[in-house]
């Protein structure tokens, strides 16, 4: 019987079928339910590792200890994961592992789009590329398979719409495989300059191997039509949108296994038609590779190199095509942002930094991201994991040789702390500078749907696990002055910011309390007080002054003869609109 | 068993329900023997922004997105969120509609106005059912159904009769929701 999985779901049970041992990963949108959906295999043990890297090495130590391993991330955690990746392809597996890069074309969740094939050829890994979730499901075995046969980790690209599409899937049974032994073999597991000399020509002896290997496997599949005159050469995603387009009217080289390419399949099929497409989402990456063989393709100078593929570009593209559709001009639909949620904590911190003059505030990556935009307007950057506390200390270099005298707060989230803000922290500490670093602990990684993490209590298999503190971490990285508030707290929050503002020295404010959507622990129920209470104004008290909607709250609207409006069904109660307003016309309902 | 691949698109807002019920729909078309495609968006989209899934069967369904002027029935979960989409409408479609609005951030700041006559802009241009679904729901005592009416609308529209909806709908709501859900369901099968 066939289930419907989305591509995330399939390779988790692909996973499973082959016989993996052990996963690390952190989450990251597109890649999140890889991990989550594993972890529901209980024979597969499975982890949320603190950063990518740390997943990926706890992968490749599996995999020296002869474990089938499997380590899964977003495009730009493969950016952080790259080192141990780089130095791992030289020397080889014991059991096989797999490294899952999912992509985000369009920047669906992202705040680049870069094609992560490249690090393929870059890393000299073998790559596969499924195109939807049956496959996506079929070559995790495969690249198992090819992993131990060729002694190379596999790197295995798919990409949102891979991830987060559902498609039908034949289900198989898990293939155990017991863990190889491990003997000590310094040569290969010890990467020396000398050592890794030799693996250097070893590894390009194995991808001349796995050239042939891609000429012959059933990855790479031929679909020949009597016509003549066009063939598609594509992969993942992009050849079921080139079937859409161009149905059973034209031939296809579809590939499954797109590092090393298979110079001698293409060369064949090439020569069959006149006029050869190359039709791939993001780079010109096959089209680069096949062009460099001498061979004359029409690629990225008809479809754009920039944002997600689609059926309608490739067809506007290529066959000049475009369907009717339906036109309103004189009715336009207002933006729909994302925006904090109601009662989200990380709105007070932010409602009082808007109100900082001459501030710079450098943010990071999560919901907090959020507090960049209208009406809050509380972040000058946001780069990647970890910058909200680096670039803060950089900024504050900078304006030291300027002599500009603003305040600098670094803004970062619990689990993004964890990932990569300590070290970040201690620079600060290390090379003084006396930025603010405010960690916003709401108890969960939460943009990514709400995964545990190291300081909250539990492991990703649901047992019970030590709490990293935060507050104890910032004191030992030699932090003097640091403070745990309940940023639903206005009047809390605004003291600690101006003491801290005063100071010469690096300080740092944590500020504690749940996500608003998390499900709740018994530690949580017990420490905070969670019950949810309602808020509403009192229109007769109401002076129309709009002060809470400077709090950027979903469920407070505004009507020009009324005055603020709070949506009972949304309002959970944080209080903060209350706080901030100046008529005391915002009173909990039947408080 | 019908040769065309039919694309329903389906929009609103994060929190609306939308992605169960393409859940539902895609698990139900599954069983009864059509190719499936489903996709749908996550991550920072879900933040009260605006949410899409797109489900496509038919015999073979190869891309899971549906393009401009593809699909067959544009099912709005919100007002103004069918003019955001309704250029994926095929000309001759149907516009299924819930006449309910949730203003969006820049509206609720005051930066910008809710689009006045939405509904009468749609119909002039296509072939439209409207209704308001939260107004039925709340009359069920559960503002959450208004998905299932939705579903129940989009199936009559779809005419998909044969397909076991109350199992479809059992499989995938907690049993102490049945009821409710399975009366919503049927008022929007009734519209």
């Amino acid at each position: 019987m066939k289930k419907l999985l989305t591509g995330n779901e399939a390779i988790a049970r692909g996973a499973w079928e082959a016989g993996v041992h052990v996963a690390s990963a952190y989450p990251g949108t597109p890649s999140t339910e890889i991990l989550e959906n594993l972890a529901l295999y209980k024979d597969v043990y499975s982890e949320w590792a603190p950063n990518e890297k740390v997943g990926m090495e706890v992968a490749v130590g599996a995999s020296i200890g002869g474990a089938r391993a499997l380590t899964a991330m977003k495009h730009v955690g493969l950016n952080v994961a790259a080192d141990p990746m780089f130095t791992y392809s030289y020397l080889g597996v014991n059991g096989g592992m797999v490294i899952v890069t999912a992509d985000d074309p369009g920047l669906h969740s992202s705040q680049n789009e870069q094609d992560n094939r490249h690090f393929a050829r870059h890393a000299k890994l073998p790559m596969l590329e499924p195109s939807d979730s049956q496959e996506a499901k079929d070559f995790m075995i495969e690249a198992y398979e090819i992993s131990e046969k060729f002694d190379v980790p596999v790197l295995f690209r798919i990409t949102t719409r891979i991830c987060h599409s559902k498609a039908p899937v034949e289900l198989g049974e898990r293939t155990e495989h017991e863990v190889k032994d491990y003997q000590r073999n310094i040569n290969k597991f010890v990467a020396t300059p000398a050592r890794c000399k030799v693996h250097h020509y070893e590894l390009e002896e194995k991808l001349k191997k796995l050239e042939i290997f891609a000429n012959t496997t059933k990855l790479n599949v031929e679909e020949i039509n009597d016509d003549t005159e066009i063939g598609i050469i594509t992969s993942g995603i992009a050849y079921q949108y080139a079937k859409e387009v161009f149905g059973d009217k034209v031939s296809y080289l579809k590939l499954g296994f797109t590092f090393p390419i298979p110079k001698e399949k293409i060369t064949n099929f090439t020569k069959k038609f006149k006029t050869i497409y190359v039709i791939e989402e993001l780079e010109p990456f096959l089209e680069n590779e096949i062009k460099a063989m001498g061979i004359n393709v029409i690629g990225k100078e008809k479809i754009p190199n920039i944002d997600e593929l689609n059926p309608d570009i490739i067809a506007k593209a290529l066959l000049n095509e475009e369907l009717p559709k339906v036109e309103i001009k004189e009715n336009k639909a207002v933006g729909r942002p994302p925006i904090l949620c109601a009662g989200c904590p990380h709105r007070g911190i932010f409602f009082e930094l808007s109100k900082k003059k001459d501030v710079v505030i450098t943010g990071d990556i999560g919901c907090y991201t959020l507090g960049s935009a209208e009406p809050l307007n509380a972040m000058d950057s946001v780069i990647c994991m970890g910058a909200g506390i680096s670039a803060a200390h950089g900024f504050a270099k900078a304006f030291e040789k300027k002599g500009r005298k603003s305040k600098i707060f670094g803004i970062v989230g619990d689990s993004t702390f964890f990932h990569s803000g300590i070290t970040s922290l201690l620079d600060i500490v290390y090379n003084k500078s006396n930025v603010t670093t405010i960690i916003l602990d709401n108890r969960i990684t939460g943009m990514t749907g709400h995964q545990e993490n190291p300081g909250t209590g539990f492991t990703l298999m649901g047992k019970e696990a030590p709490q990293a503190d935060i507050e104890a971490i910032v004191r030992a990285l030699g932090v003097k002055h640091v403070k745990t508030i309940n940023p639903n707290n206005l009047k809390e929050s605004k003291e600690l910011i101006d003491e801290y503002t005063k100071l010469e020295e690096p300080s740092v404010i944590i500020t504690r309390w749940p996500c608003a959507l998390k499900k709740f622990s018994e530690q949580d129920i017990n420490e905070f007080n969670l019950k949810v209470e309602k808020y509403a104004v009192d229109s007769s008290k109401c002076k129309k002054c709009k002060m809470c909607l400077k709090t950027g709250c979903p469920a407070i609207s505004f009507d020009p003869e009324i005055g603020s409006i709070i949506d009972q069904d949304m309002c959970i109660g944080c209080s903060v609109c209350a706080q901030v307003c100046p008529f005391k016309a915002i009173e909990k309902v039947g408080g | 068993m019908m040769n065309e691949t039919k694309n329903i698109l389906l929009v609103g807002v994060g929190g609306q329900g939308i992605i169960l019920t393409s859940k539902i729909l895609s698990n139900a078309l599954l069983n009864a023997g059509y190719d499936v495609k489903m996709s749908e968006v996550h991550g920072m989209a879900q933040r009260g922004g605006s949410v899409t899934t797109q489900v496509r069967y038919g015999k073979k369904v190869f891309s899971p997105i549906i393009g401009k002027g593809q699909a067959d029935v544009l099912i709005s979960f919100e007002l103004m969120e069918a003019i955001r989409w309704i250029e994926f409408l095929k000309p001759d479609g149907k516009l299924i509609i819930n006449d309910y609005k949730i203003p969006s951030a820049p509206i609720l700041a005051g930066f910008a106005k809710y689009p006045e006559n939405v509904l009468g802009t749609l119909k002039e241009k296509v072939h439209t059912l409207d209704f308001n679904a939260a107004d039925k729901a709340k009359e069920l005592g559960n503002l959450k159904v208004q998905n299932i009416i939705m579903l129940g609308a989009l199936v009559k529209a779809l005419e998909l009769n044969d397909i076991n909806w109350e199992e479809a709908i059992k499989d995938n709501v907690k049993p102490k929701f049945l009821d409710i859900n399975l009366k919503a369901f049927n008022i929007g099968k009734s519209l």
